[in-house]
């Protein structure tokens, strides 16, 4: 995809949004517990996580929609708790867009500089600029009833961007769009925050947009952000195992320590002794293990081919496979434990294992990450 | 190029002919045609046409027709011009719109106040709201009489607060009658109004915060263009009424100015004016109308989206 390829800008070091010691309470109910995090100026960061998880109350905070029982955030460096919505320097996009029903797409846009009483003639290139990033000009005199979900959309963007806010909040703004506009929209969002430069906080539940979506991820759970990080580390180094089952799917076993050798610990599993490089300091401390290997990580062999020998190779019999055109999942049995692997179906003709049929399994070393819990 | 006309359709998945969807509607609509046709439209016809009458000395209604009854309505009468009609006419117009806006000014802050009720307690409040109809309106306006007169608890509180002089009584007097006239027709406004806060939809007021609309542009930008269909609603169902009041503003005015309902009565009633009392009656309708137009053009030029 081409995302994955835009370069990311050099951005500055410089935090646009600070939050230490964030508490939420709705009753009995913790809806942020002590919840601390520092976003980059010009960064698109993402709060991900199951509904429930605190993300959107975090961001109605920040954007000044509903109060914080303790704790501190700084916008641009200023202390914005006690600054009142109408006067902080973020806007919001909607989950619902909440556009003015009664009013024009023009009027709609135009809102914000109107509330702020922005001279005519700043105003109108401003309004004319907006409307032209999103393409929605020939829209203009619409009301919203009369436009579909991605207008809809692309209406709510303009009215909160053409405020130039320092951050723009977004809570799950693609979530009522189906799949492909979806994704069009995904490159089109970040596309332009690379060329804005303004830092965005999007909140979603869908782990997928966050992995094409941002620079940094902070994933959340039961009020408490579970790990943060840049995108490719959570997914690549989970440090839960919630973590590495709400981000794509992975393998996981207990171990326990046999001991080390070099930089890597070796574990004793119910597969057989298994070398793991991916550990932090915390776990060197430890005796028991969960071991965590993605599938896509994991190599299926024939018993019989020079790639079977070797440590972290792990006899297995293939229970159920999966075509799924580009790649084959196998769901594999190995001593009574259930691994699951995806192979590229790169070869043509016969994609290699049958059901029933046995393999070795390769666990590399690298890709075996020990967790914390 | 005619279309030929569909014998048979299909309404809500009922398979109907022709003759069929005839019969429904008759047997449905009919009924209500007849009586709407009977005793509302062909009456109001003959009113019309008694407004165009010449009164007999006897009080008869006679040919022949004539503008006479509406000229002097408008204060062109034989003896020159009076404007004991049209000050009538203006009275009602003030009285309607005064009240209007003093149930108006009541029901709005009482709208929300309920909507921010717990589920039972919305139950209570509403049933409290609509406890004045279980009473008969006489019954309602004296009581109002006793509670503003010269020795009662509030007159001495508002003497009290010097809100009020010594010696002048609440009753009777303007204050009087609007007191009536909000304890008669609150309810009118307060339960259409209700209803829109209850449908409000509060991220459109969370959006225009985040836009940087203070309160008061959050208000107006947000909140009010989405009561407004229930407000309108509320403001006919009390304006209209009211114009024709003049029960409360008898009891509680002192019977000191006349009404258009005064002089309607007047003339159906001691004067045996007929052609007279038609032509006040029609022109009441007349305002009536011309504010169910106004109100009409005003939201139809908002779009049919505007008054969401």
């Amino acid at each position: 995809m081409a995302v994955a390829e835009s370069s990311r800008p050099v951005r500055s070091e410089r935090p646009a949004v600070e939050v230490e010691g964030l508490v939420r309470e709705f009753g009995t109910f913790r809806a942020l517990d002590d919840v601390s995090l520092t976003i980059r100026e010009g960064e698109f960061f993402s709060l991900l996580g199951p509904s429930g998880c605190g993300k959107t109350t975090l961001l109605r905070i920040i954007a000044g929609l509903d109060l914080a029982d303790g704790g501190v955030v700084r916008i641009g460096g200023v202390d914005a708790l006690s600054i009142p919505a109408h006067k902080r320097p973020v806007n919001t996009v909607f989950q619902s867009y909440a556009l003015f029903p009664h009013l024009s797409v023009r009027d709609n846009v135009s809102f914000g500089l109107r509330m702020k009483n922005v001279p005519a003639a700043e105003a109108g290139p401003r309004l004319q600029r907006a409307l032209e990033m999103v393409q929605i000009q020939q829209f203009a005199d619409r009301k919203p009833a009369q436009l579909s979900g991605g207008q809809r959309q692309r209406v709510a963007l303009a009215r909160a961007l053409v405020n130039e806010p320092k951050v723009l909040l977004l809570d799950e703004p693609l979530g009522a769009l189906d799949l492909k506009l979806r994704k069009e929209l995904q490159v089109e969002l970040l596309t332009l925050q690379r060329r804005l430069g303004i830092t965005f906080i999007f909140v979603t539940h869908d782990q997928e947009e966050a992995l094409v979506m941002s620079d940094r991820i902070a994933l959340m759970r039961a009020g408490k952000i579970e790990q943060l990080g840049e995108a490719d580390m959570i997914y690549e180094r989970p440090r839960t195992r919630f973590v590495s089952q709400f981000l794509g799917s992975c393998n996981l076993f207990a171990g326990k320590a046999a001991g080390r050798d070099g930089d890597a610990l070796v574990v004793e599993t119910a597969l057989g002794k298994l070398r793991a490089e991916g550990y932090g300091c915390s776990a060197e401390a430890r005796v028991e293990f969960t071991l965590a290997i993605r599938p896509e990580k994991l190599y299926l062999t024939a018993p019989d081919s020079e790639n079977a020998q070797g440590e972290n190779r792990v006899p297995v019999v293939v229970k159920q496979l999966i075509y799924i055109g580009s790649e084959t999942h196998y769901l594999l049995d190995a001593n009574g434990h259930e691994l699951i692997t995806y192979a590229m179906n790169a070869r043509v003709g016969s994609q290699g294992f049958d059901i029933g049929q046995s393999a070795v399994a390769y666990l590399p070393a690298a890709a075996l990450v020990v967790l914390e819990d | 190029m005619k279309k030929a006309q569909p014998t048979r359709a299909i309404r809500y998945g009922e398979l109907l002919t022709r003759g069929g969807q005839r019969l429904r509607s008759a047997m449905t609509s009919g009924w209500g045609i007849a009586w709407v046709t009977l005793f509302l439209l062909v009456p109001l016809l003959g009113i019309a046409w008694i407004s165009f009458m010449t009164r007999g000395t006897y009080g008869e209604i006679q040919w022949p027709a004539t503008f006479a009854n509406y000229q002097r309505l408008l204060g062109f009468g034989v003896l020159g011009f009076d404007s004991q009609y049209p000050t009538i006419i203006l009275r009602s117009l003030v009285l309607g719109g005064g009240a209007t806006l003093v149930c108006l000014i009541a029901a709005l802050p009482l709208s929300f106040f309920i909507a921010g009720q717990p589920e039972g307690r919305k139950q209570i409040a509403l049933t409290l709201v609509v406890i004045p109809f279980w009473t008969n309106l006489l019954i309602r306006t004296y009581a109002w009489q006793i509670l503003l007169g010269q020795d009662s608890v509030l007159a001495r509180l508002a003497v009290g607060l010097g809100l009020a002089e010594v010696g002048r009584p609440l009753y009777p007097s303007a204050f009087a009658v609007y007191i009536g006239m909000l304890c008669a027709y609150l309810p009118f406004l307060v339960l259409p109004l209700y209803t829109a806060v209850e449908k409000l939809d509060w991220s459109i007021a969370e959006a225009a915060a985040d836009l940087g609309a203070n309160r008061v542009q959050v208000f107006r930008h947000a909140i009010l263009p989405q009561l407004l269909p229930g407000m309108v609603a509320g403001i006919l169902l009390v304006f209209i009424p009211a114009i024709g009041q003049f029960v409360i503003p008898d009891l509680l005015g002192g019977a000191k100015t006349v009404m258009l309902g005064n002089a309607i009565q007047q003339q159906f009633g001691p004067s045996r004016d007929w052609p007279f009392g038609s032509a006040i009656a029609f022109v009441g309708m007349a305002v009536v109308m011309l504010g169910l137009w106004i109100n009409t053009r005003v939201t139809a030029a908002k779009g049919e989206e505007g008054m969401l």
